[in-house]
């Protein structure tokens, strides 16, 4: 039997701090074998970032193993001395970050970034290093690699640095490479192009892989291996296809069961989401730290001990740390709530018609040509919200939907065309004009829940103001009432009043978020991104809040995205943008069925998705999103479409396709002739049905 | 011959006459460590070493400050005539108490002027910060969230005022036959609206929902504010508590002016950033007014680095003090006031140390309490 | 690049504008003039004499003619003694033309000194560059220091080594020149005899270290406590970054991950705080060349002030309102060049 790459035995880490010891991570294995590819799945504060820089002996001051070994390739890591350890890292051990830009020295090049590394490590001369970067440059799949390598960081965009880091970090031919959420802050179809560059790399070369991420469906679709972390233990462990077939825990099968799956739809087939809230480290339960939030809690028995590993099937290494695991019927269909009626839709109550919007930028004083440029962020936007339904816009960063989601709320006025809100003109008004009704009638839920609550005032006295602003209640007692009330509405306990914003959670703190938006009776109320900086077990119960609200009180929403399964989920109506156009607009079948626009069909296809019920056909992007500064000519999507070929002559780029109607209510702006729309075949297709 | 107590004696002595300094720092030191972890932001500095540190000099001045006559043995203009130039340790015939650090060139107790000398400085020194502080704060602000012209006028202000070389605006500023002129009275007009200014916009943005609350808190300004201002620009107040020399006015003014584009750049370098969080936004979208979010949103956020900053600027203060009473200008020549001190120390300097000496040595001393506290709270508040 | 710079100089020049009007302004207020009128008419004269030769040598003329004949855009007319209709100069010892003629700063006329009864450009250029040859030493005493100090110090934060030389630099801030220079002084000269406490032979027989060092000692030490202090913040944060985790983890030693990746990072914020610093030193200078009785700029400043020299005070005015709009400028676009994300867009 080989030996494996990396072992890591009962492992126990502890930060050190004024307060005492805060254990982080306890009794965690893992076992990594040459050329696999192990997933590390986890929510935030679980400690897969803890033992990933514990691989790397980076734990931050405070922090120490206090038990348990980390062995590479044999030998204990504790026992080699410091010259030891770093000369594997970066040679054997090599690690890809989160965030691409900031792990880029932005005073130096990137020829010499990358030369470093086999300068360091192998003492070549600089003529060789520098062609060894060449190449690695060229098999990350990055145009133009000489100008790259003379670039600073700043002037690549965000895949391409973070093709940039895999290529530092695979320049000496790893053994093991550590990735830690490298694609979360990537755009999504970016995001599809550096997944197929890592598995394909990690094939060529032979390195084994530790893929550290939150999304499900990310590891499913690039690892061999999966660990499920949870408040600083591993819970459980095995082959992808065992455990995503064979769930054997309950956080697992929670987990799987909060996200947006194909199959899973806001009236028939809701989210469930996970009870509770992820305990303090220093106020860990008794026994299986999941306890309190599992529904197959056995009291007296699942809290009396620490619970070891133990073997779900021995063959496959599948393990679990659950005591009931022979007797809890996984197949059965969990608590649901009741199935809800359908909502049936009902006087328009957005027209946007035409609407356009165009910035001015100056570029840089100093050094630049110091000329103003214009960003056409919004152009012909044309869509109708009616009451109680929910539109999703869906988009990459550049496309305009925060643009406008700024139009719509007066915090930017437009350059051209009309919105009309409940048969009132918007467009050419900003907030300070607008009148207190108005104003009311369309609020935002913030994508931050972090920022979104001033740090400096109670939560309390944040809503009465908003109360105060939408004139709501005549005294002050009565827009105390209306507060309580509110927070009785989202699902907060009243003593939330007198609570700092810091006291709270992420999720705690969006709700608020919901609370004031929804304080004033809106009709329209416009959610961007509402959930994607929360956790996943998190988002579901926020996504379930946020329907029955809208239920109850039939109003408008505007869902802005980027996740296409959430969209789906959730949506009536789904609008698609692109630098600044509409490029699909349907209702939410309409534009997950074929025909669809190739745009939307990356899009479908660039999603992860957990469900192994569910197969996807492959269509990966080339290149990047197009500044919106300078978009290419003719049709905006043309640099990177895939069907280009498709269209006779050089149609696509010389002239902007005009908006056409496929069916009632879905339009389309492309060039495709109408018979390749409809030989498309769907992106995402139902596999065998197989319970999980 | 006059007998000296020796090296012992002088040591001893000067740590007994300020027992009342001890008494109180005592007090205050053992009650702040004791709740340290109830009183928020303090308990934490109090908590580490460097601001314990500071906390101690600090408040050893302000309590030196405060308890003046208790703590200096002779006052500070009361020349004995045989004391002049006298040794540290000489004894006072009279009295029987010693000139603990000797005689100064016109035969008054170096000693007790020191002391004397930090209830001028602590009383000028944190209060022309504060009126900087509110100078700095309320342009600071609109010229971050505004940008464009606003910004860019109020910034070539600020940096007029900066490139000016401090020294130079002193000497223009702070001379005796200025006060002829009409200029001293329309910069401390000028200077001293703003604290009404601010509290008028704070109350009036932030009550304007509730208007009985808005009408009180607005009468209330306007009385002591403009009791105040009229006690301090005019010299008119009615109850003649508020009076303040001409020429203390014209320092207060300069060092005032001085401090204020400092403040300014800071603020302004907050605002922009604190502009761009999404609670901002927020507020902006359920339509409140850009004062009510400069004053009641972004300011608070600031007052991390602003607190910091407050501390630095009054050391800073405290040194434009110095450098004024340094160059004569300003203050009345006898007065203790420690850059004055040094002055007049400084003439026969090779010949006798301490005159000149001792106000130094107290004036850094202070100026490292604040900067220690600055350091301190700098760290705590990052880790808030 | 040119816009950039075209602009700038036009701030300035409009600052300089401003600042000069604002100099003019406050050294020609009347209480001035008078004093300046006493003195020149020496005998006992009455309000009515003091008037009559302020307003024969042009005193009283409008506020802006009286500015642009300063500054040499407006032509300064000789003065004319009403009863003998000759030619009088206001100053014996300065020349002034005999035609009307453009005879100010433009043209490289800075007027007359009444306290040192010669023309102010015979003082001026002397005393600019002894004060220049001060500066030099202190830059280059000054500045490796502290920019050494604040590197150790924020290599490691937290360190043993940070908090001790973290003190230091507090310390050194809390002391200004007219504080330092009295406890070298009491240190270096009277107690331990091995520095000399005057830097006036200096002028007169050059400079060497035991008359220069403890000027130079005096006015480098607190600017190297806040040059050290932001170097140190600047370093720390540099070094929390998270790209020097990367090279750390690239398997870089830690001195190399200093030298090569944190220094260039570092050391672009201090360069600012260095240049902007000279306002400060300014001050510095006049306390120092005081106390040392060093005659540079900063004396003849001094001495414009306190003897009511209104045409010397105009030109050191003018001359400190230039270097620190210079210094400013070279501030700007020194900090725009050496930040690459900057310098490239």
């Amino acid at each position: 039997m080989t030996e494996p790459i990396l072992e890591i035995s009962n492992l126990h880490i502890s930060f050190f701090t004024k307060i005492g010891e805060i254990p982080a991570v306890m009794d965690f294995s893992m076992k990594v074998m040459p050329g696999e590819s192990m997933g590390l799945v986890g929510e935030s504060g679980c400690g897969k970032s803890t033992v990933s820089l514990a691989i790397m002996r980076d734990l931050p001051g405070v922090g120490r193993i206090t038990r348990g070994t980390i062995k590479f390739r044999g030998r204990d890591m504790a026992e080699m001395s410091t010259d030891e350890l770093r000369q594997i890292r970066g040679s054997q051990i090599a690690m890809v970050y989160q965030e691409p830009m900031a792990s880029l020295n932005p005073t130096m090049r990137i020829a010499e970034l990358l030369m470093e590394v086999p300068i360091v490590h192998e003492k070549v001369s600089k003529q060789e290093a520098r062609a060894r970067a060449l190449d690695m440059v060229k098999a990350v799949k990055l145009p133009d690699p000489e100008r790259i390598l003379n670039a600073y960081p700043h002037q690549l965009s965000g895949g391409q640095q973070q093709r940039i880091v895999i290529a530092m970090a695979l320049l000496s031919k790893p053994a093991l490479l550590l990735l830690d959420e490298p694609t979360t802050a990537l755009d999504v179809t970016v995001e599809a192009g550096i997944v197929d560059l890592v598995k394909d790399l990690g094939h060529r070369f032979g390195t084994s892989m530790i893929f550290v991420s939150h999304n499900l469906g990310l590891i499913r679709e690039t690892c061999d291996r999966i660990t499920v972390m949870y408040s600083g233990e591993a819970v459980e462990t095995g082959a992808v296809t065992d455990v995503f077939q064979h769930m054997r825990h309950p956080y697992t099968q929670g987990l799987f069961r909060s996200i947006a799956l194909p199959g899973t739809n806001k009236f028939e087939n809701p989210l469930v989401s996970i009870p509770g809230q992820l305990p303090l480290p220093h106020e860990r339960p008794q026994g299986c730290n999941f306890g309190p939030r599992c529904s197959h809690f056995e009291k007296g028995r699942c809290d009396a001990a620490d619970i070891p590993m133990l073997d779900v099937n021995p063959s496959t290494r599948h393990e679990s740390r659950c005591l009931r695991i022979a007797e809890i019927d996984w197949s059965a269909a969990p608590e649901r709530r009741a199935v809800q009626a359908a909502v049936t839709a009902g006087e328009p109550v957005l027209e946007i018609d035409h609407l356009q919007k165009h910035y001015q930028v100056s570029a840089n004083e100093i050094f630049g040509r110091g000329e103003r440029r214009t960003v056409k962020a919004n152009e012909d936007i044309s869509f109708t919200a009616r009451a109680a339904e929910t539109v999703a816009i869906v988009g990459e960063s550049g496309c305009g939907k925060s643009t406008l989601a700024k139009v719509l709320l007066g915090l930017e006025t437009a350059s051209g065309g009309k919105v009309m809100l409940a048969g009132q003109e918007i467009e050419k008004t900003g907030v300070e004009q607008r009148d207190t009704a108005t104003v009311a009638s369309i609020q935002m839920v913030f994508q931050n829940p972090f920022d979104t609550l001033n740090p400096s005032h109670t939560v309390g006295s944040q809503i009465m103001r908003t109360l105060e602003m939408f004139g709501v209640g005549k005294t002050t007692e009565e827009r105390r009432q209306r507060m309580l009330e509110l927070l009785d509405l989202v699902k907060l306990p009243r003593a939330f009043e007198r609570r700092m914003p810091r006291q709270l959670s992420g999720g705690q703190k969006q709700r608020i978020g919901v609370a004031r938006a929804f304080a004033g009776h809106p009709r329209v109320v416009i959610a961007d991104e509402p959930m994607s900086a929360l956790d996943v077990s998190v988002q579901a119960a926020v996504t379930e809040l946020l329907m029955d609200i809208q239920r109850s009180s039939r109003t408008t929403m505007v869902f802005i995205s980027h996740d296409l399964s959430i969209v789906r989920y959730l949506s009536d109506r789904v609008v698609v943008m692109y630098l600044g156009y509409i490029v699909e607009q349907g209702t939410t079948d309409q534009i997950f069925e074929p025909p669809y626009h190739p745009y939307t069909e990356a899009l479908l296809s660039a999603i992860p998705i957990a469900d192994p019920r569910y197969t996807k056909r492959r269509v990966v992007l080339e290149g990047d999103i197009p500044s919106a500064t300078n978009p290419p000519p003719g049709c905006p999507f043309q640099t990177r479409c895939p069907r280009k070929n498709q269209v006779p002559g050089t149609l696509c780029e010389t002239e902007l396709p005009p908006l056409r109607d496929l069916a009632a209510g879905h339009q389309i702006r492309c060039h495709l002739a109408q018979e390749i729309l409809d030989a498309m075949g769907p992106v995402i297709v139902a596999a065998s049905a197989e319970t999980a | 011959m006059l007998q000296n107590v020796g090296v012992l004696g002088i040591i001893l002595g000067v740590i007994a006459r300020f027992w009342p300094v001890w008494l109180a720092l005592g007090v205050l030191l053992t009650l702040s460590f004791l709740y340290r972890r109830k009183l928020g932001l303090y308990g934490h500095v109090i908590n580490s070493g460097v601001g314990f540190a500071g906390v101690t000099i600090c408040g050893f001045w302000i309590f030196t400050a405060l308890l003046a006559p208790l703590v200096a043995p002779f006052g500070p203009l009361e020349q004995i005539a045989v004391m002049k130039h006298a040794l540290p340790g000489s004894i006072e015939k009279v009295s029987g108490i010693p000139f603990y650090f000797g005689g100064d060139k016109l035969a008054r107790d170096v000693f007790s002027r020191m002391v004397y000398g930090s209830r001028i400085v602590l009383a000028i020194a944190p209060a022309a910060t504060a009126i900087s502080l509110m100078v700095g704060s309320l342009l600071g602000l609109p010229a971050g969230f505004y940008g464009g012209r606003i910004d860019a006028f109020l910034s070539f202000i600020s940096n007029l005022v900066l490139a000016f070389p401090v020294i130079l605006l002193f000497y223009l500023l702070v001379t005796p036959g200025i006060m002829e002129t009409a200029v001293p009275y329309v910069m401390a007009g000028f200077f001293f609206i703003f604290p009404i200014l601010f509290f008028v916009a704070l109350f009036y943005t932030g009550y304007s929902k509730q208007k009985n609350m808005l009408i009180l808190l607005l009468g209330i300004t306007a009385l002591i504010g403009g009791w105040l201002y009229a006690g301090l620009v005019f010299d008119a107040d009615p109850l003649g508590i508020v009076h303040i020399e001409p020429n203390e006015l014209n320092i207060f003014v300069a060092v005032a002016f001085a401090s204020s584009p400092g403040v300014f750049r800071i603020v302004r370098g907050l605002t922009m950033d604190i502009k761009t969080r999404e609670y901002i936004n927020a507020a902006l979208t359920r339509g409140e007014r850009p004062w009510y979010i400069m004053l009641w949103e972004i300011l608070p956020n600031a007052r991390g680095p602003l607190i910091v900053d407050t501390c630095l600027r009054i050391g800073y203060t405290t040194i434009l003090l110095g450098t004024l009473g340094f160059f004569g200008l300003g203050m009345a020549s006898e007065s203790p006031d420690w850059g004055t001190a040094i002055k007049d120390g400084s003439q026969f300097l090779r010949l006798y140390v301490w005159p000149a000496l001792v106000p130094a040595v107290a004036l850094m001393s202070f100026v490292l309490g604040l900067n220690l506290l600055a350091d301190a709270l700098r760290e705590q508040s990052l880790r808030d | 690049m040119l816009k950039f710079l075209l602009r700038r100089l036009g701030v300035m020049a409009l600052t300089m504008f401003v600042l000069s009007l604002v100099v003019f302004y406050f050294a020609n207020l009347e209480p001035n003039l008078k004093k300046l009128a006493i003195f020149q008419t020496q005998t006992r004269a009455s309000q009515q004499e003091l008037d009559n030769w302020l307003e024969r040598n042009g005193y009283r003329d409008n506020f802006f003619i009286r500015y642009g004949r300063w500054i040499g855009v407006v032509q300064q007319q000789p003065v004319m003694d009403p009863e003998t209709h000759t030619i009088v100069p206001r100053f014996r010892y300065c020349d002034e033309p005999s035609v009307p003629a453009y005879n100010g700063v433009l043209q490289g006329n800075f007027g007359c000194s009444t306290a040192f009864k010669v023309k102010v450009q015979d003082k001026l250029p002397s005393a600019l560059v002894a004060t220049g040859i001060l500066m030099f030493w202190v830059m280059i005493t000054m500045v490796p220091t502290a920019l050494l100090i604040g590197v150790l110090a924020g290599m490691r934060e937290g360190s043993r080594l940070d908090r001790g030389l973290s003190i230091l630099s507090i310390t050194s801030t809390a002391t200004p020149e007219y504080v330092s220079g009295i406890i070298f002084t009491v240190i270096f000269a009277s107690w331990l005899k091995v520095l000399n406490g005057s830097a006036a032979t200096a002028t007169s027989e050059g400079i060497s270290f035991y008359n220069f060092t403890l000027p130079v000692m005096t006015l480098a030490i607190y600017g190297v406590g806040y040059i050290a202090r932001m170097t140190r913040a600047s370093m720390a944060e540099v070094m929390s970054s998270q790209y020097i985790r990367t090279a750390r983890l690239k398997g870089l030693s830690f001195g190399q991950v200093v030298m090569k990746h944190a220094l260039r990072n570092a050391l672009i914020a201090p360069f600012t705080v260095i240049m902007l610093q000279l306002p400060w030193l300014l001050t510095g200078v006049v306390v120092v060349e005081a106390i040392f009785r060093y005659q540079g700029f900063g004396f003849l400043l001094v001495s414009a002030a306190s003897n009511n020299d209104i045409d010397l005070l105009l030109a050191c005015g003018l001359v400190s309102v230039t270097l620190v709009l210079a210094t400013q400028l070279i501030s700007d676009i020194g900090y725009a060049w050496l930040n690459p994300r900057i310098r490239i867009s």
